[in-house]
């Protein structure tokens, strides 16, 4: 039984992509201010198991449900609603390019959640000041750089107010010296207490940022472990094997 | 100097009225098979963006039809040929419409489906992420982006069928290059010169015609890059 704090839960959930099972019996439960990273080789289902947490993969067993309220499989009622509950940023450039910065951020806010322009504004001003891009409000996405589009993007999640924020990877695509930029932000924002559930591949990033690691190999949880003791001492031989990977 | 090329002609009677009242009813036939065809392509082009076999396969034949018949055999066809064997009375006009809109409704549908598929995933994805439902989704960004797409190569159609209506006269139709014939005729004994002046008004008037036309392509093509 989940306690009080649970906000995101997932249980006994499966996914197969035409016959081929990608995810299988995944648990889990995230307290409200944790910080969870995924990690795994390419390939073992950590996106996939991201996008279950916001329906954007339907599971095939098992359910996700967000504050106690079953939000995959979808039960009828209006995904949408669910979805703006749940913040999410990936790994390609998302920003719609034939809107300005300052519109990017502000559509959702305004379109789905009907507020008022003024308070919108100013929220998405705030914002774009602490990730050090107010003065590129005015551009175009194809006039910033990778960096600055990402921060653009977890911008554009967190003025929808999230109770989860899911980062696909999201330094993935950046040149070396952008990531930092990047990562900075989420730092920042873990240290403030955001619920995050991320995927990255910066393992240095995963020990600083996270509250509990779990390691995916083949669609399976194979290790769930506070950082230190996951990238000092992994219990499992497949996770050291994976970790052995990073090192020089 | 200048009557000797032939250009006084035009200012003798109603010539230049005429040659404008030409030029009126060719960019009239386009304007309206270009209508036509961006109100059917975009419906068309969006229908088979959805990747139905059969409507594909359907597509794909008419496109090849058009890319490959002569717009004055079908012409012919549609003029001559449906009043003969269908029995159908179509006036020349008619007849043009139907034959330019046969020809842009299958490049605006190919367009459109091109600017369709064209938008990755990733814009689906994220605009769901955000909440957005299917609706609104198409509404705020991917018909926008996609309209950014087709609008100049849909404005660079308008052009090509303005030049093309110059075929129109083989039905009958009196339009600017027919008039500046029959003007010519007219004044073969007094201006015998007058073919080159006439030609060259007629050339100035559809660059007149095409070349905003074609800046406004350009201008928004250059606005929208992204």
């Amino acid at each position: 039984m989940s306690n009080k704090d649970t906000i995101l839960t997932v249980e006994h959930l499966y996914k197969a992509f035409d016959g081929t099972s990608v995810l299988e019996d995944i648990n889990l439960e995230v307290q409200k201010g944790e910080v969870i990273v995924l990690v795994g080789p390419s390939g073992c289902g950590k996106s996939t198991f991201l996008r279950c947490l916001n329906a954007l993969e339907e599971t095939d067993e098992g359910r996700v449900l967000l504050d106690g309220e079953v939000i995959n499989p979808a039960e009828g009622k209006s995904l949408s609603h669910v979805r703006e509950r749940i913040g999410m940023v990936f790994q390609s450039y998302d920003l719609f390019p034939h809107k300005t910065i300052l519109d990017n951020i502000m559509l959702a806010p305004l379109k789905v959640q009907k507020r008022d322009k003024e308070g919108v504004k100013a929220e998405a001003i705030e914002l774009l000041e602490r990730v050090g891009l107010f003065s590129h409000k005015d551009k175009y996405p194809r006039q910033l750089s990778g960096g600055q589009k990402q921060r653009v993007a977890i911008v554009r999640a967190l003025i929808m107010h999230p109770e989860v924020l899911l980062l696909d990877e999201i330094t993935a695509a950046l040149d070396p010296e952008m990531v930092r930029e990047v990562l900075d932000v989420v730092l920042s924002l873990a240290k403030e207490g955001r619920t995050m559930v991320m995927v990255t591949h910066e393992m240095a990033f995963a020990r600083a940022v996270a509250d509990r690691i779990i390691f995916i190999d083949g669609g399976k949880v194979v290790e769930e472990a506070a950082p230190d003791e996951f990238f000092d001492a992994p219990r499992t031989e497949r996770a050291a094997r994976f970790l052995k990977t990073f090192s020089f | 100097m200048f009557g000797s090329l032939g250009f006084d002609v035009l200012f003798k009677g109603t010539n230049m009225a005429r040659l404008l009242g030409g030029l009126g009813i060719a960019l009239k036939i386009s304007l309206i098979s270009v209508a036509i065809s961006i109100a059917a392509g975009i419906v068309i082009g969006i229908l088979i963006s959805l990747k139905n076999p059969v409507m594909d396969g359907v597509f794909k034949v008419y496109l090849e039809i058009v890319r490959i018949m002569p717009q004055m055999v079908l012409l012919f066809i549609v003029y001559f040929g449906a009043a003969k064997a269908m029995g159908l009375n179509l006036s020349p006009e008619l007849s043009s419409i139907i034959v330019f809109s046969f020809w842009g409704i299958a490049e605006m549908s190919d367009l459109v489906r091109g600017a369709v598929t064209s938008i990755p995933a990733i814009q689906y994805e994220s605009s769901a992420a955000l909440g957005f439902n299917r609706w609104q989704t198409y509404a705020y960004v991917i018909i926008p982006q996609t309209a950014r797409r087709i609008i100049p190569m849909s404005i660079n159609l308008i052009t090509r069928m303005i030049k093309t209506t110059s075929l129109v006269m083989m039905i009958g139709i009196v339009e600017v290059l027919k008039v500046g014939q029959q003007i010519i005729e007219a004044n073969r004994k007094s201006s015998p010169n007058a073919a080159f002046g006439i030609f060259a008004t007629v050339f100035v008037l559809y660059f007149l015609a095409c070349y905003p036309i074609s800046c406004l392509s350009k201008y928004l093509e250059k606005k929208w890059e992204n």
